[in-house]
């Protein structure tokens, strides 16, 4: 699908979620759920799998989220998997998170850790963040326990990468 | 003719013994008889050297011809014989030095060929010498890498093992702590774009 078409139904989920009034906790179960879809590859083949009707993979979509995610986030996403865009998932909702950011003058700081961030923690990475960038931004971590320790932050191009991960690859590299 | 000859003879009237035998001379015949053969024979000689004389005289030409040039062909094949046999001796002769030579030759040619020889095979002995040496260290090297290499591949793999288990709850807060710490304070552990 090309960029267009993906911002079409970015867009779309946009306003649909910003009506609705739950902009913010859409947009975060969103990016949560897309992080979650793209590492698992059986779910991710399930779901754009086209041989399996429509309405069974909505289905297994609202297995999935009904009960963790909010009504409009199970909607949207049954939405899209439900007119054949399931390869386009991810893109569709990193999308949707960029503009949801743009829209609070905000950047997305994607930040990868071994282990969840406290409140507090993400209070002052936000802090910190911004004053590396030199913008504020819209934090969203994703629990990844590749990283062994430590974090990696992506903010637009610019990536601070202080996991362990990282130092034992360059040691592996130096062996 | 002859009839006519035999009128012009005097008759003879022949004297017969009781054995019916002539009474003249056992091995003369009678003078006349004699001169009459006389001439006779010479009738014919003088025809004789009248007409077959030339062609005898001419055959005896050609005779004596063909007998001067054989013999000036056997004079000339004689020369040459002896020419040849000459050459023989002399290449005889030169037969001694000729082998002298080549043998000689042949010395010096044998002589090169054992220095050439002894020089290729001190080459070939030097160029196998270090090509061994080459490969005797080139084995010592990848033996050196490969043993290298696995130790980069357990050392890798304890890293691994070791990093993670070296991480818990404490150790990874304290990691999140120092890297909000740095980038707030703009020392951002890496970055890239």
């Amino acid at each position: 699908m090309d960029d267009a078409a993906i911002d079409g139904y970015a867009r779309a989920l946009f306003e649909v979620a910003r009506a609705d009034g739950t902009l913010d906790e859409v947009e975060d179960e969103l990016f949560r759920f897309a992080r979650a879809y793209e590492s698992n590859d059986s779910l991710r083949s399930t779901l754009s799998d086209r041989s399996i009707p429509a309405g069974k993979r909505q289905a297994i979509v609202e297995d999935l989220l009904g009960a963790t995610a909010t009504t409009t986030t199970v909607q949207l996403v049954s939405m899209v998997v439900g007119s054949g865009r399931s390869r386009d998932l991810t893109a569709i909702i990193d999308a949707l998170v960029q503009r949801a950011s743009a829209a609070k003058d905000l950047e997305v700081a994607e930040v990868r850790t071994a282990v969840e961030l406290s409140e507090d923690q993400q209070s002052r990475l936000r802090a910190a963040l911004a004053n590396a960038t030199g913008k504020q931004v819209n934090l969203k971590i994703i629990v990844d326990p590749s990283v062994i320790g430590g974090l990696v932050a992506t903010v637009g191009d610019v990536v601070i990468d202080g996991t362990v991960r990282t130092r034992v690859e360059q040691l592996k590299a130096r062996l | 003719m002859i009839a006519q000859l035999a009128a012009m003879l005097p008759r003879v009237d022949w004297e017969l013994d009781e054995q019916g035998v002539t009474s003249a001379h056992p091995f003369f015949p009678p003078v006349w008889e004699i001169a009459l053969q006389s001439i006779a024979t010479l009738t014919i000689v003088a025809i004789l050297v009248k007409f077959a004389g030339p062609a005898i005289k001419r055959y005896y030409s050609e005779r004596t011809e063909r007998i001067q040039n054989d013999m000036d062909s056997a004079a000339e094949a004689r020369r040459a014989a002896e020419v040849e046999a000459e050459q023989v001796r002399s290449s005889l002769g030169d037969v001694d030095a000729e082998r002298t030579r080549m043998l000689a030759e042949a010395n010096e040619q044998v002589a090169a060929l054992l220095a050439e020889g002894r020089v290729r095979i001190d080459e070939e002995v030097a160029a196998l010498h270090g090509r061994a040496e080459s490969e005797i260290a080139s084995w010592a090297n990848r033996s050196g890498d490969e043993l290298r290499g696995e130790i980069s591949v357990h050392a890798s793999r304890a890293v691994d093992v070791v990093v993670a288990e070296s991480v818990d709850d404490s150790l990874a807060q304290q990691l999140i702590e120092d890297f909000i710490s740095r980038v707030g304070a703009g020392q951002s552990p890496v970055q890239g774009g």
